[in-house]
């Protein structure tokens, strides 16, 4: 691996190896987006590892190791990969990513072997090149442009994003179609199979241009994890590309600011970067996020606890036939604990309960909402009764769970379908709120 | 005139196996038709051998007179809830919106008067307000009815729809069976796959008969016989499962 250069700082050299990083990412989380909304991620991998035998071809006709003959080279080969893998799924009966690994192993050992021959070996070009790249010198490597020094990156990475756009935008409402439902797109006549095809060469021609830049490294891990981030973040396509662009450019802004200070690779800090962005996503994801369900998840186990207090509160003074003040310790399990503390100090907080010491009291409010739930429980029992044939002795537990999510409407259902029992199956009196 | 659809002895075969036996039917008056048989009875490859999503091994189709490639703006099609990713980041209105693109062609995008339309036709199915939901947020009855909106905005003059009515909740049901009733009102043709028998009467007038190959075709009132339903859910013809076998295999049966 290529480490950083002892070659002296200067914020021109940054701007320009900064530059075509993101040049690099971007195209690569635009295309990338379409790759994980279709469940092609690995054929994003698979494809940057079977054009390398398209760039050998293409080198050893043109004797150039980088422009554009390389990239149509590598276009030709993502195309092939595609229609490989298809071919070799239908032909012969493998499954589809056993012919997808098959392929791309095959076609990037023919790029290894023809890299390897003599003509080849005797330029600077070597595999090792194309999986790291070369980024750390990427600012070294310059060319004349309108009268500038730029590096020769930019020349294949600048008009290579451009393009990217250009497809997006140009065929956004195609793209989106028939990556959302290709049959709908193949019975509207618009041809989902040639838009696959044509997204499979635009993800070929980034990796490839990516490729003497970044390596195919940060070029695998930009196409997939910048939109698996976005994908957790946000749910309208326009704004799940934007976020993964912007993941994108962080990673590479990220990236080279640690490693000025810690020396190694450029590419795979930025990578790591990416990664680093997508791991605080799936914890911060609103909807999917861990931290909403641990916090969704505790709310409920709250509120269930709560519930039991209240309903274990009532059944207490329905045997006393009066209010009576019950000691915290003689509760049920569940209300014991830390959540069951929790549970006693929201219902408080909410003026269901009056608490002395130990003892906790029903309030007028308290009261009523253990009657819905007390109401639910013995109902549901009925229901259970009515229609499951279960014995007596196996109907609390169920409706012990189910008490906690019946709400009036379904209640009034119950009722009406049960001709409006007056007690449970146990004999017990069903409260009315 | 030209027949509504024609299937002309149509084959269909997954990997050289038959699954549908030289079908032969023709519509030729607008019509709401069920298409009811067994499971693996080839319902929904039908639809998609009308439609050219799945490839002929033999047989032709035509729709009003011209084949399929050439009548898909006159063509309505409402897929399988299940054959979509509802975790797709799309608005309820973007997924309506999808039923225009065929008229629009290719990249010319919906402008306001498509949106309208595509507001209108949520309307229909009771969906006003949801616009701007994600699709992952809908319930399943809100999910298929979504589906229907986008058939509608796609103003065809025949429907294909594949069981539409599976796993929705009352409501949703009744919101299609009203649909389809409005449509078959207008004229427009509407094959729907469905599985329920206890509803056939209701909803079709028209019926056909699947079971991997055509039972019965006709009006519901003449189709939905006891000898009908007991040839199509009987079980297979052991020689047709045969020669597929054999088909599949390459070789002369025994």
């Amino acid at each position: 691996m290529s480490l950083a250069p002892a070659v002296p700082f200067t914020w021109q050299d940054a701007g320009w190896t900064l530059a075509v990083a993101i040049l690099c990412n971007v195209s690569c989380a635009l295309l990338g987006c379409y790759l994980v909304l279709r469940r092609l991620s690995l054929l994003g991998d698979a494809i940057s590892h079977s054009v390398l035998p398209g760039i050998a071809l293409a080198f050893l006709l043109t004797q150039r190791i980088s422009g554009w003959p390389i990239i149509l080279g590598a276009m030709l080969l993502g195309l092939l990969t595609t229609l490989l893998t298809q071919t070799v799924t239908q032909l012969g009966k493998v499954a589809e990513d056993a012919s997808m690994g098959v392929v791309f192993t095959s076609l990037f050992a023919l790029g290894v072997l023809l890299m390897s021959s003599e003509t080849v070996r005797n330029v600077d070009i070597d595999a090792s090149c194309v999986l790291y790249g070369l980024i750390e010198t990427v600012s070294v490597n310059r060319v004349t442009w309108l009268g500038l020094r730029v590096p020769q990156a930019l020349l294949t990475l600048g008009p290579m994003m451009l393009l990217t756009i250009a497809f997006v935008l140009l065929l956004w409402k195609e793209l989106k179609l028939a990556s959302f439902d290709p049959a709908l797109a193949t019975a509207l006549g618009f041809n989902a199979g040639g838009i696959h095809y044509l997204l499979m060469a635009m993800v070929a021609a980034v990796t490839v241009a990516s490729f003497e830049a970044v390596g195919s490294i940060l070029v695998v891990a930009m196409l997939i994890v910048p939109a698996a981030t976005a994908h957790l973040l946000t749910d309208r396509l326009h704004w799940m590309m934007v976020v993964a662009v912007m993941v994108g450019i962080v990673s590479a802004l990220m990236g080279y600011l640690i490693t000025r200070y810690v020396s190694t690779s450029l590419a795979g800090m930025m990578a790591v970067m990416a990664g680093l962005q997508f791991a605080l996503a799936v914890f911060l994801a609103p909807r999917h996020g861990v931290l909403s369900k641990i916090r969704r998840n505790t709310l409920l186990a709250v509120r269930i606890r709560r519930e039991d207090l209240l309903a274990w509160l009532y059944r207490r003074e329905e045997q006393a036939a009066q209010p009576v003040p019950m000691g915290l310790t003689e509760s049920p399990a569940s209300v014991q604990g830390l959540l069951g503390k929790l549970a006693v100090l929201s219902a408080r907080s909410q003026g269901l309960i009056v608490q002395q010491g130990e003892r906790v009291q029903l309030t007028e409010a308290g009261r009523r909402e253990a009657v819905i739930v007390v109401r639910s429980h013995r109902l549901w029992e009925a229901f259970l009764t009515e229609n499951l044939d279960l014995p007596l002795d196996h109907l609390h537990e169920p409706a012990e769970q189910m008490e906690h999510f019946i709400g009036p409407a379904l209640q009034q259902e119950i009722t009406a379908q049960l001709g409006q029992p007056e007690r449970d199956p146990h004999g017990k009196v069903i409260p009315r709120s | 005139m030209a027949s509504i659809l024609d299937v002309h002895d149509v084959t269909v075969a997954y990997h050289h196996r038959p699954v549908l036996w030289d079908i032969d039917l023709t519509l030729t008056q607008p019509c709401v038709a069920g298409i009811v048989g067994p499971n693996g009875a080839g319902k929904s490859t039908l639809i998609k051998a009308i439609l050219g999503l799945v490839p002929l091994a033999s047989g032709q189709v035509q729709i009003l007179g011209e084949p399929v490639s050439r009548q898909r703006r006159r063509i309505g099609y409402v897929p399988q809830r299940e054959s979509v990713d509802w975790d797709f980041p799309v608005s309820v209105l973007d997924v309506v919106l999808m039923g225009t693109y065929g008229r629009l062609g290719w990249f010319r995008r919906p402008g306001s008067r498509e949106r309208d339309q595509a507001r209108r036709s949520l309307a229909r199915v009771g969906l006003e307000g949801l616009e701007d939901r994600q699709i992952g947020h809908l319930s399943g009855g809100q999910q298929q009815r979504t589906f229907l909106a986008r058939a509608l905005v796609q103003e065809a003059d025949i429907y294909f729809m594949d069981e539409p009515m599976a796993g929705v909740d009352a409501a949703t049901e009744a919101t299609i069976f009203s649909l389809l009733r409005e449509l078959g009102e207008q004229g427009k043709t509407v094959l729907v796959v469905h599985h329920d028998l206890r509803t056939v009467t209701q909803y079709f007038d028209y019926l056909i008969l699947l079971n991997t190959r055509l039972v019965a075709h006709g009006p519901t009132a003449t189709t939905f016989t006891p000898a009908h339903l007991r040839t199509t859910y009987g079980g297979r013809l052991a020689v047709l499962d045969e020669a597929a076998e054999a088909v599949s295999a390459g070789e002369r049966t025994p």
